[in-house]
C-alpha cells in the first residue's frame, strides 16, 4: 500500500491507510497511559534478560553447598536457593525462558493459525472444513491438558515446549483469522481484484492478510502471556524445562518445598511472572483498542 | 430447533472421534518402544513382552483403535500399570473431588464475576469501575500456583483459618476454590461488563426508562437478562479452563482429583491411566460445550431460528 505524504493523519485515518509503528506509539501513549508504562516493563524484562550474564557475577548453576537458602542479603539481593544457587541470578536467566517461550510458539502459532485460516476462509469447501474439523478437535481439549500429553510424546526441554505451545494455540488463531476473512472476502477490493483476474494467492497474502494485521498484532500480544502461564505452569508439574535450567515456573516449584521456612524461594518467581504476564496483557488491551477496536467484545 | 440441535450433536460426536484418534496417536508416536520408556531401560525382555502383549500393543494399529473405542463406549478405559487398578474405577474415585472443587470455583467466580461486573458497567470509568477492571486483569495475569500458595501462606499457615491441604472436610475446599475460581471471576466480570453496557444502549431500555422504571429496576429486570447470554456460553469454555487450573490446585492442595491423577499418570509413564483421564475429561468439556450451544438456542430465540 502506497502512502500519500501530503494527507494529514487525519484524513489518512479517515481514508483507513495503514498506520506507521511511530503513530500507533503516540496514539497509545495519548490514549492509555498504563499501556505505554506496560511497554516500557516489558522492554526492561529484554534487557534484563540479554544482559544477565554482565548484571550478575554468578552462574545460574553455580551451587554454593556451605550458602545453603540464605536469606536476602547484600551479596544475594534475593537470597540463595537449596544447592546455595543465587536466587536473583537464577531468575534473570529465567527471564530468557519466558520471553522466549512467550514470543516463540506465539510466533509459529501465529504463523501457522493465519495460513490455515485464510485457506480455509477463502477457499471454502473441503479445505475449510478439513481445516477447521481439526481446529475444533484441538479447541476441545482443555488447553493444560493438551500441552501435557504433547510434552509426554516429545520429551522435556525447551524445543519441545515451543512446539507443544505452538501446537495447542494455532486453532484459535486460524478461527479468527477465518472469520476475518470471510467477511473481507465480500468486501468490494476482494472483488475488484477477483474481477481483474488476480490469482487467488496473491489476493490472499496480498489482499487479505495484510488487512487481517491489526487483529494479528492483538492476539500476538494476548497469546504471548498465555503461553508464559503454560510454560510456568509446565515446569511447576516438572514437565517442562529440566534443572539446572533456571525457569520461573520450575523456580517456584524447587521452592515450594520451603513454602513456610523461605517463602522468597518461591514467591519471588511468581512475583516475576505476574509482572511479565500483566505487563503484555495491559499493552494487548491497550493495543486493542488503538488498532482494533470491533475486536473488543470478543 | 431440533434440527439445529440434532446437528450440534453431529458435530460433537464428530469432535469426540477426532478427540479420540488424536490422543491414540500421540501415545502411540513416543519415540522409542512405549514399553521401555513406561517400565524403564533396566526392564526384562521378557516383562516386556508380556506387557507388549497384555496392552494389545503387538496387535495391528486399527485392532488397538477398535478396541480402544468400543471399551471407552463400554466405559472400560483398561487398567493403570502403575497402580495395578481399573482405570474408569480410579477415574470413578477421583472424579467427584474434582467435580465439588470446580463447582464450589464456579460458584466463587460466577457470584464475584457478575456482582463486580454489573457494578463496573453501572458506575462507568468510576473509581469502582477502574478498580474491578485492574482487579479483573490481574486475576487473569497471576498464575493459579500463586494465588494457591499464598492463600496457603497466609490463610492456612500464618492464620491457621483453614485447612492447609486435603479436602477431608468442606472446609478444605475453600482455598482451592477460591485459588481456581480467581482467575476465572476476573474474565466473566470484564464480560458482564462490556455486554451490559452494550446491552444498556438498546431501545427497549430507553423505553423502559421512559415508562418512568428506576435504574435498578432497568438492569436486574431488563438488562441483565439480555446481558448474561453471552455470559452463559462462557460457562462451556470455563469448563476447560476450570480443569486445566485444576491441574495446579489439586497438586498444591493435595486433593486426589482428576488432575492429580493426570500428573501421577505422566509421572508413572502410565499410558492406559493417561489415555483414560484426557479422554474422559476431553468428552465431559465437548458435552458441557453441547449444553451450552444448546441452552443458548433455547434461550436466544434469534438462535434458535438459524438453521
Amino acid at each position: 500500500m502506497k502512502k500519500s505524504p501530503e494527507l494529514s493523519n487525519e484524513l489518512r485515518a479517515q481514508l483507513g491507510e495503514a498506520e506507521t509503528f511511530a503513530s500507533v506509539i503516540m496514539r497509545l501513549w495519548r490514549e492509555n497511559k498504563l499501556a505505554a508504562v506496560s511497554a516500557v516493563v516489558i522492554l526492561l524484562f529484554v534487557l534484563a534478560a540479554i544482559l544477565a550474564p554482565v548484571l550478575t557475577p554468578y552462574t545460574f548453576d553455580g551451587m554454593d553447598l556451605f550458602n545453603r537458602l540464605a536469606p536476602p542479603s547484600r551479596e544475594h539481593l534475593l537470597g540463595t536457593d537449596e544447592a546455595g544457587r543465587d536466587v536473583l541470578t537464577r531468575m534473570l536467566y529465567g527471564a530468557r525462558v519466558s520471553l522466549l517461550v512467550g514470543i516463540v510458539p506465539t510466533v509459529i502459532s501465529m504463523l501457522a493459525g493465519a495460513i490455515l485460516g485464510i485457506i480455509a476462509g477463502y477457499s471454502g469447501g473441503s479445505a475449510d472444513a478439513a481445516i477447521m474439523r481439526i481446529a475444533d478437535v484441538m479447541l476441545a481439549f482443555p488447553s493444560m491438558f493438551l500441552a501435557m500429553v504433547i510434552m509426554y510424546t516429545l520429551g522435556d526441554g525447551m524445543i519441545n515446549i515451543f512446539l507443544a505451545l505452538a501446537l495447542v494455540n494455532w486453532a484459535s488463531v486460524a478461527r479468527i483469522v477465518r472469520a476475518e476473512t470471510l467477511r473481507l472476502k465480500k468486501t468490494e477490493f476482494v472483488e475488484a481484484a477477483q474481477s481483474i483476474g488476480v490469482k487467488k494467492l496473491v489476493i490472499m497474502f496480498r489482499h487479505i492478510l495484510p488487512n487481517c494485521i491489526p487483529s494479528l498484532i492483538v492476539l500476538f500480544t494476548l497469546n504471548i502471556p498465555s503461553a508464559i502461564l503454560s510454560e510456568s505452569s509446565l515446569s511447576f508439574l516438572s514437565i517442562g524445562i529440566k534443572p539446572p535450567q533456571a525457569s520461573w515456573g520450575l523456580m517456584v516449584n524447587e521452592g515450594r518445598q520451603f513454602l513456610y521456612s523461605q517463602p522468597w524461594l518461591s514467591l519471588s518467581p511468581s512475583i516475576a511472572i505476574m509482572l511479565v504476564v500483566l505487563a503484555f496483557n495491559f499493552l494487548g488491551d491497550g493495543l486493542r483498542d488503538v488498532l482494533d477496536p470491533h475486536l473488543k467484545n470478543q | 430447533m431440533a434440527r439445529n440441535i440434532l446437528s450440534r450433536v453431529m458435530q460433537a460426536a464428530i469432535v469426540m472421534l477426532g478427540v479420540a484418534l488424536l490422543i491414540f496417536i500421540m501415545l502411540r508416536i513416543v519415540p522409542g518402544n512405549a514399553i521401555v520408556t513406561m517400565m524403564g531401560e533396566h526392564a526384562k525382555t521378557e516383562t516386556i513382552e508380556r506387557m507388549t502383549s497384555e496392552l494389545g500393543l503387538d496387535q495391528p494399529m486399527y485392532v488397538q483403535f477398535w478396541h480402544y473405542i468400543t471399551g471407552a463406549v463400554r466405559g472400560d478405559f483398561g487398567t493403570s500399570y502403575s497402580l495395578n487398578r481399573s482405570v474408569t474405577e480410579l477415574i470413578g474415585t477421583a472424579f467427584p473431588n474434582t467435580v465439588r472443587l470446580a463447582f464450589a470455583a464456579a460458584l466463587i467466580a460466577w457470584v464475584t464475576g457478575i456482582i463486580c461486573g454489573v457494578i463496573a458497567a453501572v458506575k462507568k470509568n468510576g473509581i469502582l469501575d477502574h478498580f474491578f477492571m485492574g482487579m479483573s486483569l490481574l486475576g487473569v495475569s497471576v498464575p493459579v500456583f500463586m494465588v494457591a500458595m499464598v492463600l496457603q501462606y497466609f490463610l492456612a499457615y500464618k492464620l491457621k483459618w483453614l485447612p492447609i491441604s486435603g479436602v477431608d472436610s468442606w472446609r478444605g475446599y475453600i482455598l482451592p476454590a477460591i485459588a481456581l475460581g480467581w482467575n476465572s471471576a476476573g474474565s466473566i466480570a470484564r464480560l458482564t461488563r462490556s455486554t451490559l453496557l452494550e446491552v444498556m444502549q438498546a431501545d427497549y431500555i430507553d423505553t423502559a426508562r421512559a415508562k418512568g422504571r428506576r435504574q435498578v429496576g432497568i438492569i436486574t429486570v431488563h438488562a441483565l437478562r439480555n446481558a448474561l447470554l453471552p455470559v452463559i456460553t462462557m460457562m462451556a469454555v470455563q469448563l476447560s479452563s476450570l480443569l486445566s487450573g485444576a491441574v495446579i490446585c489439586e497438586t498444591v492442595f493435595s486433593v486426589n482429583g482428576i488432575g492429580r491423577l493426570l500428573v501421577q499418570a505422566i509421572e508413572g509413564r502410565d499410558i492406559p491411566l493417561l489415555q483414560g483421564t484426557i479422554l474422559f475429561s476431553t468428552l465431559l468439556v465437548i458435552l458441557g460445550n453441547l449444553i451450552a450451544d444448546c441452552l443458548y438456542a433455547v434461550l436466544d430465540p434469534r438462535i434458535s431460528k438459524e438453521v
